[in-house]
């Protein structure tokens, strides 16, 4: 009956429907927020149980939370942008076809690559293996395709993980388009043809596709799909033109990566030697006010000079002279001074290169270049002092203003690499530097999911621990040249990730209620119900007619079910951002995990048995006539159970053995096609 | 693409490439860099006078050049850019690390003084 009446609001002829189905979503946007600020407002005004400050005031500011997440959401549906028919190709384009891999099994890349080859568009495929593996360059060799691993310069420097994989590759190919594939997504022959078209628009840098896996058995108990986001979400975000960029199964323009890659590079030198500048500065100052060194005055004469030198190329810089000749200049400058010095003093030489050696060796393997003066007064002082060390000291630093990037393999790094989550945040600023973005809503590739609850968990930590890093590190609303509604689509993404600390206050409030009857509303009067009441419905509504036809139920109930996963990422991102910190991980699967996994879902349990003691003493309580609060405890059961339903699903997934079913699955052709993606609510 | 190689005061090696300086011809410049560098030739001035268009891949095999250069004591400086490749030095902000110069010889002279100073 419902699903008649809403029929047509699915877009079954595109055309006619596409636009009478965002204007009823907008109205159901415009209403919904409309009942929200009402009920909030009142919440705010006229609600809080001043008896129970602390629980009052979180529960109303995970409610505060809640109606932010839904206030973004509310924006990003508001430019739904369904495209429909790509236009036709760019005749004459190169594009590398870039797979990426990383010890998977040679059978899956083979599948890969072969698909890769029978790509109909024109292309080179390459297989970019980052585990260096004989098998896998033999099996490059054998289905001739071309065969990429990371070049020497990538010995002992940061690899940057998949991000430094695509890089090194970008500086040896040279097509016009790139696609990426990971290793287990096997395109299909049109991907080309069906996406090469939007690039007409020379202002487009890239063109995402979605991220469909054919191996999730029935009921999908991990949550791999996230039709959501790959559907509403991702059409409402390319409506604001922040479509997002998800690592595999996406055309990039050549030109915006390396665009990208120039003024990464660029940024990268002058914030470098705006900081070894200041701090060799710091240092000549830290070493004149120390009375050993400023004794003498052949020493002192020599200090005076570094610093000076130091504070005249900091001075040039800071007029907007080129740091070529602000190093150069420096450079020759310190030159000068360690030639002068030698001159004057040759028997102390040789004394002095042993100390030199040891200076600069533990000058080497600096962790953060703000610790480069610490490290130098201290080698300074540890040794003998000798004016030819300081010399050598003020060379490394100089060495680290060299242009060269020499901390990196590459100086050009097209890839963000300040993330686990390297497309996110290369996305992000290849819209801040005006480049538009396509999300094509088609399947053109099709992948495998996560087959198991370890490797499934491992997967989304890593993609919220990265999206985390990326609000910490380059917070949407300062990037520089995004626009409003950008900004608000990266930061939806982003606030959807702090959900886990609202779904503890969202466990713990009913459980309060019923074990200690303490409320933290001032009372369940019908007041408090014709505020809310019409806020929940629209907010159900609205989700129902955006999410219509698709399976959201599972994506919703990991949303609250995964909570100590969200906050999990939460803290440890921030310990990595701020305290340089691992990241840390669920654990490191290597092969197919099976069986039941309860440890690996502690808490959720926990909070299952909480939940259901909870309710049984609130109804002992009612019964017993502890209390004769019968609605407000009935509502109270009633929002534990919920949460209980929402839980169940990890109960579903750590008892889910990967059983005949499954293997049938990955065997046989895809029986229906599923999506995963970022978190289903976004 | 074709590139002219001439040799300045000091030893200083200036090239002139033809014509465009993208994806396509980027290789080949990195290439004759890295010939220079290997033989010993590290002060290098690129005459961009004759580069009618430029791209990022152009950028990048001027910036992996001065790497090279620099890391073998040397300095890479470009020369005469024409209005377009003016441009995208500018929105790339990479003229506040590579400055164009106005002539090849302004370029040069500040290499060829610095060769009888520096140490090797």
């Amino acid at each position: 009956m419902i699903s008649k009446a809403m029929g047509w609001l699915v877009p079954a002829r595109p055309q006619d429907s596409r636009g009478l189905r965002r204007d009823v979503i907008r109205v159901l946007i415009a209403t919904d927020i409309l009942f929200g600020v009402y009920y909030l407002a009142w919440r705010y005004a006229y609600s809080i149980n001043w008896s129970v400050l602390p629980f009052a005031l979180a529960l109303l500011a995970a409610e505060t939370y809640s109606f932010v997440d839904s206030l973004l959401f509310g924006v990003t549906m508001w430019r739904l942008k369904e495209r429909g028919e790509p236009p036709p190709r760019l005749p004459h384009a190169t594009v590398d076809v870039f797979i990426t891999c990383y010890n998977e099994p040679v059978e899956l890349l083979c599948r890969t690559v072969r698909a890769a080859k029978a790509i109909a568009t024109p292309h080179r495929t390459y297989l970019l293996d980052d585990g260096d593996s004989t098998a896998m360059k033999q099996m490059a060799a054998e289905e001739h395709v071309d065969y990429i691993t990371r070049s020497k310069d990538w010995r002992h420097r940061p690899r940057h993980a998949k991000a430094g994989n695509l890089s090194n590759a970008l500086m040896q190919t040279d097509g016009e388009f790139v696609l990426i594939l990971d290793a287990d997504q096997v395109p299909r022959p049109h991907i080309l043809e069906r996406t090469l078209g939007y690039f007409r628009d020379e202002g487009v840098g890239f063109v995402q596709t979605p991220q469909v896996f054919y191996n999730v058995p029935k009921g999908d108990p991990f949550g791999n799909q996230a039709p959501l986001f790959y559907g509403p979400i991702q059409q409402g975000k390319d409506g604001w033109n922040a479509a997002f960029l998800c690592g595999s199964n996406a055309v990039l323009r050549r030109e915006a990566l390396l665009q990208l890659g120039v003024v990464g590079y660029v940024r990268a030198m002058q914030d470098n030697l705006g900081g070894v500048l200041r701090m060799a500065h710091r240092l000549f100052s830290k070493l004149l006010a120390d009375g050993r060194h400023s004794s003498d005055p052949r020493s002192r004469a020599m200090l005076e000079q570094l610093r000076r030198a130091a504070a005249d190329a900091e001075a040039s810089r800071r007029d907007g002279d080129s740091l070529q000749e602000v190093t150069f200049r420096f450079q020759r400058r310190i030159d000068g001074i360690a030639r002068a010095l030698v001159n004057e003093d040759v028997q102390q030489i040789r004394a002095d290169l042993a100390a030199v050696a040891t200076i600069t060796s533990d000058l080497q393997d600096l962790p953060e270049l703000a610790e480069v003066d610490e490290v130098a007064f201290h080698a300074l002082n540890r040794h003998e002092w000798s004016p030819l060390g300081a010399v050598e000291v003020v060379r490394t630093m100089v060495q680290a203003i060299d242009l060269d990037r020499a901390d990196e393999a590459q100086p050009i790094l097209p890839l963000a690499t300040i993330s686990v989550t390297e497309d996110m945040a290369t996305a992000m600023r290849l819209h801040g530097l005006g480049w538009r973005s396509v999300y094509h809503h088609e399947v053109l590739a099709l992948g495998m999911a996560p087959e198991d609850l370890r490797s499934s968990l491992q997967q989304r930590l890593r993609w919220a621990q990265g999206t985390i890093q990326v609000l910490l590190r380059d917070n949407p609303l300062f990037v520089p040249g995004l626009r409003l509604g950008q900004r608000l689509m990266y930061l939806a993404t982003m606030w959807g990730y702090l959900s886990g600390f609202a779904s503890v206050i969202y466990l713990v409030g009913p459980m309060i209620f019923l074990v200690f009857g303490l409320s933290p509303v001032s009372s369940w009067s019908p007041d408090f119900f014709w505020h809310l009441v019409p806020y929940l419905l629209l907010n159900q509504l609205l989700f129902t007619v955006v999410g219509w036809g698709k399976q959201t139920w599972r994506g919703r109930q990991y949303d609250l079910a995964l909570f100590p996963l969200w906050i999990q990422a939460f803290t440890s991102a921030v310990a990595n951002v701020f305290f340089h910190r691992p990241l840390g991980f669920v654990v490191t699967p290597k092969v197919r995990q099976s069986g039941v996994h309860l440890r690996l879902i502690g808490p959720q349990l926990v909070a299952i048995a909480l939940l259901v003691v909870a309710i049984v003493i609130g109804l002992l309580r009612l019964m017993l006539g502890v209390t004769n609060e019968l609605g407000p405890t009935l509502i109270n059961v009633g929002w534990a159970s919920y949460d209980l339903v929402l839980m169940s699903a990890v109960l579903d997934a750590a008892f889910y053995f990967p059983g005949a079913a499954a293997a049938r699955a990955s065997r046989s052709r895809p029986r229906r096609l599923r999506m995963r993606g970022a978190k289903n609510g976004d | 693409m074709e590139i002219d190689q001439t040799i300045a005061a000091d030893g200083v090696v200036v090239l002139k490439p033809h014509g465009r300086l993208d994806m396509r011809s980027a290789p080949s410049m990195r290439e004759r860099v890295a010939e220079l560098i290997a033989d010993g030739k590290v002060r290098i001035v690129i005459d961009l006078h004759l580069v009618a268009f430029m791209d990022s891949s152009g950028l990048s095999a001027l910036i992996s050049g001065l790497k090279s250069v620099r890391q073998g004591g040397g300095d890479l400086r470009i020369a005469r850019p024409g209005e377009q490749v003016r441009l995208i030095l500018q929105s790339t902000k990479l003229d506040t690390v590579l400055k164009p110069y106005g002539s090849v010889e302004e370029a040069v002279r500040g290499l060829s003084e610095a060769a009888s100073e520096r140490r090797p």
